[in-house]
């Protein structure tokens, strides 16, 4: 069954006196504390998100920083040791030109991880703020955020594999450096951050401004 | 889904609301391999399969099965200048080792080896009774609702193009083998995500509030 009554307005379960269960989407008069069938804690907006939103962002972005500062590789080959950074990481793999991979890493460690602190703080502004982009573009925003912040944790997998298995003694050992901790808890902080939200302000932003609404 | 005219006179049980976006509908439930669509933010509401709950109950028990040999036996193996070197999964994880890389470990493991092994068990423990038409497990409401919790830092398919990276950056430095665990991880990412795809959380849900009826 796909879209029927496109034209109508919704009704969202607030305006009808209802308190939904985001976890299995059962409808249950507005006040009741719990979900009767699974459990979850019920609210109708999390109203404090906000605070949380920003809170668990700001630790997040603060992780970041040593997270580029400190190498995240230590090589020990022979007699040289080399130090690398995720950035000066991904521009060695670009100079023996594996390009490919050299573009997933600096995608995975420093577009994506950019661009959820850009777009988390985006989406916990612009539902306080009247009018803005349409809410169907912000959810779309949120939904990418939500999906594909998993994916930076990439790296820290990679540092993983790569110090178990290049430890040939005498010859070529690699070790995680600081940055890795640093970086799996920036991850792990946005990711909080990213869940942290509420999804249904974004629309309640879009009732305030009396648009037209678009169902597109 | 249709729009409800008069939402005050609907019993709660015929209602199903949008968690995206807080939309409320009257419940009309779709056919086998139909799919429920949010009106307003397009999210998928109700998805049934036939069968599903079979399926998914296979596929968790080959992804247990796979998770644990694939965790113990050799999985990367290099060699350099005549010496060698192998891995198995839970070497690779617990390769963070001095001091607060230790936490680092302990998460890595997770992410990619008990998470993944924990929401499968849970999957199979709920809906077994579900499959059967029997009455359901005791908490399977809060087993069920654990595994959709640990949903997101489930990351064995994360881990897997981490292998693809790990693989050329190290190829300069030596010859890099794949051994069996390497394969079975491949096997298990299709399937971690062909069951995610396949399972209907509404219809989990509302199976185990009416074990029944359905």
């Amino acid at each position: 069954m796909e879209l029927s009554g496109t034209s109508q307005k919704t009704i969202t379960a607030r305006e009808a006196g209802l308190v939904a269960c985001t976890r299995c989407a059962r409808a249950w008069p507005l006040g009741t504390p719990v979900c009767g069938r699974c459990g979850a804690k019920l609210v109708s907006r999390k109203e404090n998100s906000l605070q949380r939103v920003w809170a668990l962002w700001i630790v997040g972005l603060i992780c970041y920083f040593p997270a580029n500062l400190y190498p995240m590789l230590l090589t020990r080959q022979l007699f040289t040791e080399t130090d690398s950074t995720i950035i000066s990481g991904a521009v060695d793999l670009a100079h023996h030109g594996a390009f490919g991979i050299a573009a997933i890493i600096l995608i995975a460690s420093v577009v994506i991880p950019l661009g959820k602190f850009w777009a988390i703080a985006f989406l916990a502004v612009s539902v306080r703020k009247q009018g803005g982009i349409a809410s169907h573009r912000r959810l779309l925003m949120f939904e990418v955020v939500e999906y594909i912040g998993r994916w930076s944790m990439i790296d820290i997998f990679v540092v993983a594999i790569l110090s178990a298995l290049v430890q040939i003694k005498g010859l070529v050992t690699i070790n995680p450096g600081p940055a890795a901790f640093f970086f799996a808890l920036s991850v792990i902080f946005t990711m909080l951050s990213a869940q942290a939200f509420d999804p249904r302000m974004i629309w309640d932003a879009q009732d305030n401004d009396n648009e037209v609404p678009d169902h597109g | 889904m249709s729009q409800v005219a008069d939402l005050s006179h609907a019993p709660l049980e015929e209602l199903i609301v949008c968690p995206v976006c807080d939309a409320t509908y009257q419940l009309q439930r779709p056919k086998n391999g139909e799919r429920a669509v949010c009106v307003r933010c397009h999210k998928v509401l109700i998805a049934p399969r036939r069968k599903a709950g079979m399926q998914i109950i296979a596929v968790a028990v080959a992804v247990v099965v796979l998770i644990s040999a694939a965790s113990m036996l050799p999985f990367l193996k290099i060699s350099a200048a005549g010496r060698s070197n192998s891995v198995s999964i839970i070497d690779a994880a617990l390769s963070f080792t001095e001091g607060p890389m230790l936490v680092l470990a302990l998460l890595t493991a997770g992410f990619i080896l008990f998470v993944p092994l924990l929401r499968m068990m849970l999957t199979i423990y709920v809906l077994v009774p579900v499959v059967l038409d029997r009455p359901a497990a005791r908490h399977a409401v809060q087993a069920f609702r654990l595994s959709e919790a640990l949903r997101p830092w489930s990351m064995a398919e994360i881990f897997a193009l981490g292998c693809a990276v790990a693989l050329v950056k190290v190829a300069d430095l030596a010859t890099v083998g794949f051994g069996p665990a390497f394969w079975m991880f491949g096997v298990l990412v299709v399937l971690v995500i062909v069951q995610d795809s396949f399972l209907c959380k509404w219809s989990v849900w509302n199976s185990l509030e009416h074990p029944k009826k359905r």
